[in-house]
């Protein structure tokens, strides 16, 4: 943890995503400490996470994430460690409590409705007598003429 | 604004100012013209007076040469380096590679508007050039609707974000381009995205004009389609043009990011696959003709909508918007108008609109009835996420995101259920199916495809679901088509089905072959998310180590002068089983004007993987960091999109089409190429 704080002190200039020095040695912890970033938000980013990032404020992050999983957390108390300081803006998931169930219900209900819409529809169709007079009556006689011919 | 300063600095410099200017007045006129076009054809429509209707060719060919030549000064002004425009002062370079000054025209606000507002002029010129069969009523309605969001589009460009503003004091140099932007993938991306987005405006002027008509019939579904197809196979373009650039210039090889930009086209894109499919069954059997007016004005609407996302920027930043509304208040009104009219429109007349064709539950219409319902909800989805960010914050004073994971977990299953019931749906008889017989061909492929998939999973140890159901559901789509055209081919010999095989209409041929690309691209990302392998280290230059089978080596690393740029480049070696497979230079490039650096990746290209590699920083304890990815099959994703624009040019160019358009009537009479 001493030497994680220290290269975070050390870090100067433009990087590129996970640095090698990052890496924690262990391969388990690292795999989740990955996982972890791509669901968490570069905070100075467009829409990246901090996985991919080049920002500094993005390396910070990655090194608080290995810093708690070196310390033994859980991957969801990582994430609740890192959402009590910086807020949900931080997860890329969105939870799914509150007015984001709505987010969450969304697709599920609109496909519920629409199946639903698409069923009727396919019922009447399948009821409907096909129109009888499908020809007028100058196209009947037409149609009366070529038949004779 | 600000006048030009016209001083006598000899005669090319004042023709220089005399072609920016006629190219200011020439986007002046061409509104004007768009204002007549809008009025004149739709009154004369609504009191059968043929001379106002007629005003409508004439009207959207002079739209569109103004706009043509008012673009052309534009790029002029771009190419001679014109420092007294200040769009080009801020866009341009005089350093910049020719290319990048053409492409610079579009790289910014006011040029990229520009460009939209010539490709909507583009496809109204085209509906009077391929439109000789059109009933005249019908094309005079069409063109003012048409014109009406050209008006609409003019005055934004005139009023907000005017392309031809000069400076009072004209600087020596300009101030380049986003470094990232001088890439041929991205350069010519918002072209073909716009003519996907731009295009897909004339389903909607045919919308408008069936509703305002109170007419929707087989023939109005195939006037409707070609130019769907069209928009539908630029986009598929474009958005595989963004994504592809995406893969090689970010640095770590991601395609599809789920920025709101982004789903600003694929909304359109996938709105665009329902309204296709709903066409046909217009065009076909005259049934769901009002949810197919529905569509095509909703697929329009993502396209402003996507327009308001990529212009305000009120996204990527709710501060941004506020600090300057003015171009996206603008935006929203326009989205306002004409989603408001034609939906009011809708709303009024839709009732009117009676199907006639009657169908089982089991029969074609319904698979595209459910195609309709996949496609149409997983549109929804991506809107939804795309802009909750926004309404949490307004609503409920939340500020999160809405990234990647969101999106994977809640579009793709819609996606996994469309391929699955896709061959199905392909091959069922209009009216009526039965199961039974639909499947009896197709059992073969799945058994196929599901073995293909247990192969997979065999192959691939101890790792997850995704690359194995890719496999099935990929097989499932191309053999599944390949079954679709062969039974087709009916009884007797193979000379007789060759035949048959040769006379298969075009828009068969296109099917077949846009459903397998989906397929395949299906595949690729599946294969590529599921398998690739990342190696991050410190390398020291001339010690070899190993990544996949792969022994990797850094030869060197140098610094190049580039025409803009500084480059550091290193020199890769990539050798298997001792046998060298790739040498690559993979940059780092600091561009010194705009004061910016990029990566620059260097990619293997193969068939079945990708090597990529990256250069990062020189390490304090020597060496320097490198990334190495393989990517299998990552090619495929990009190939599956080109082949599925392919079976769009197919479908286009069956000869129904050009019959029904009149394109060669009109080819004859007016002795113009129809194609």
């Amino acid at each position: 943890m001493k030497r994680l704080i220290l290269i975070l002190c050390l870090l100067a200039g433009p990087v590129l995503a996970v640095q090698p020095d990052e890496i924690l040695d262990d391969p388990a912890l690292e795999a989740r400490a990955r996982e972890l970033s791509q669901g968490l938000r570069c905070l100075v980013c467009r829409n990246e996470n901090i996985d991919e990032s080049n920002a500094d404020l993005a390396r910070d992050l990655r090194l608080l994430v290995r810093e708690r999983l070196v310390a033994g957390d859980t991957n969801d108390e990582v994430i609740a460690y890192v959402t009590d300081r910086y807020g949900e803006y931080v997860l890329l998931q969105p939870n799914a409590r509150g007015a984001n169930l709505i987010l969450w219900g969304a697709g599920p209900a609109m496909l519920v409705l629409a199946m639903v819409l698409a069923g009727f529809y396919v019922r009447r169709r399948r009821r409907a007598e096909a129109p009888a007079d499908d020809l007028s009556e100058a196209e009947k006689a037409r149609l009366d003429e070529i038949l004779k011919s | 604004m600000v006048r030009g300063p016209l001083l006598p600095r000899g005669a090319g410099s004042i023709l220089r100012g005399m072609i920016v200017e006629l190219g200011h007045f020439a986007l002046v006129l061409a509104f004007v013209v768009a204002i007549v076009q809008t009025v004149v054809p739709m009154i004369g429509a609504q009191k059968n007076w043929r001379g106002w209707m007629a005003a409508a060719e004439p009207a959207a060919n002079a739209q569109f040469l103004f706009l043509a030549f008012s673009f052309a000064a534009l790029t002029y002004a771009f190419v001679t380096s014109d420092f007294s425009l200040r769009l080009v002062v801020e866009n341009s370079h005089t350093l910049k590679p020719m290319l990048y000054k053409v492409t610079g025209v579009w790289g910014n606000h006011e040029g990229s508007m520009l460009l939209w507002v010539l490709i909507l002029a583009l496809f109204g010129a085209g509906a009077s050039w391929f439109g000789g069969g059109l009933p005249e009523r019908l094309k005079a309605r069409v063109l003012s609707v048409q014109a009406a969001i050209g008006v609409a589009f003019l005055a934004f460009i005139l009023f907000t974000s005017n392309p031809f503003l000069r400076v009072a004091v004209p600087p020596f140099d300009g101030q380049d381009l986003n470094p990232l932007l001088q890439d041929p993938g991205l350069a010519f991306h918002p072209p073909f995205l716009y003519l996907g987005y731009v295009g897909l405006s004339m389903s909607f002027s045919f919308a408008v004009a069936a509703l305002i008509e109170g007419r929707v019939d087989a023939a109005w579904g195939r006037w409707v389609r070609p130019w769907t197809l069209a928009a539908w196979l630029f986009l598929t373009i474009g958005i595989a043009l963004g994504s592809w650039w995406a893969y090689y210039e970010l640095g770590w090889g991601g395609f599809w990011f789920w920025d709101p930009v982004e789903n600003a086209s694929f909304m359109p894109w996938l709105i665009a696959a329902a309204l296709l499919h709903s066409a046909i069954v217009v065009e076909k059997r005259e049934a769901l003709k009002s949810w197919t007016i529905l569509l095509a004005i909703l697929a329009f609407g993502f396209s402003l909508i996507g327009t308001f996302i990529v212009r305000s920027g009120v996204l990527t930043s709710v501060h941004a918007f506020a600090n300057d509304p003015d171009r996206g208040v603008f935006i929203l009104i326009i989205l306002g108008i004409f989603m408001g009219g034609a939906l009011t429109l809708y709303a009024a007349r839709a009732g009117a609109m009676e199907a006639k064709g009657v169908f089982g539950m089991l029969s074609r219409e319904s698979a595209l009835v459910a195609n309709n319902v996949l496609l149409a909800v997983a549109a929804f989805v991506v809107f939804i996420g795309t802009v909750w960010p926004l309404v949490a914050e307004l609503a409920f004073d939340r500020k999160l995101s809405v990234g990647a994971p969101f999106f994977n977990a809640a579009f793709t299953p819609f996606m996994v259920v469309l391929a699955m019931i896709l061959p199905i749906g392909a091959m069922m008889p209009w009216k009526r199916a039965r199961m039974g017989r639909v499947m009896k061909p197709l059992w073969g492929v799945l058994a196929l495809s599901v073995a293909l998939g247990a192969l997979v999973w065999a192959v691939q140890t101890g790792r997850s679901a995704l690359a194995p159901v890719g496999a099935i559901l990929a097989a499932w789509l191309v053999l599944g088509a390949a079954v679709d055209v062969w039974s087709r081919t009916g009884r007797g010999g193979l000379a007789s089905k060759a035949g048959r095989l040769a006379r298969l209409p075009r828009a068969d041929w296109g099917k077949a072959v846009a459903h397998s690309g989906l397929g395949i691209t299906l595949f690729g990302i599946a294969a590529m998310t599921a398998w690739q392998v990342e190696d991050i280290r410190v390398a020291q230059v001339g010690a070899p180590f190993e990544v996949a089978g792969y022994e990797v080596t850094l030869e060197g690393v140098e610094r190049v002068q580039g025409p803009n740029y500084i480059s550091t480049m290193a020199e890769m070696t990539l050798a298997r089983n001792g046998r060298e497979v790739a040498r690559l230079y993979p940059e780092k490039r600091d561009y010194p004007v705009a004061r910016m650096p990029t990566t620059e990746a260097a990619i293997d290209n193969g068939v079945l993987r990708d090597l990529y590699v990256v250069i990062g920083d020189a390490q304090d304890a020597g060496g320097w960091a490198v990334r190495i990815y393989i990517k299998p099959f990552a090619n495929w994703i990009w190939a599956g999109a080109i082949i599925m624009a392919l079976g769009g040019v197919l479908s286009l160019s069956d000869r129904r089409y050009r019959v029904a358009a009149g394109a060669r009537k009109q080819a004859v009479r007016d002795g113009v190429p129809a194609e």
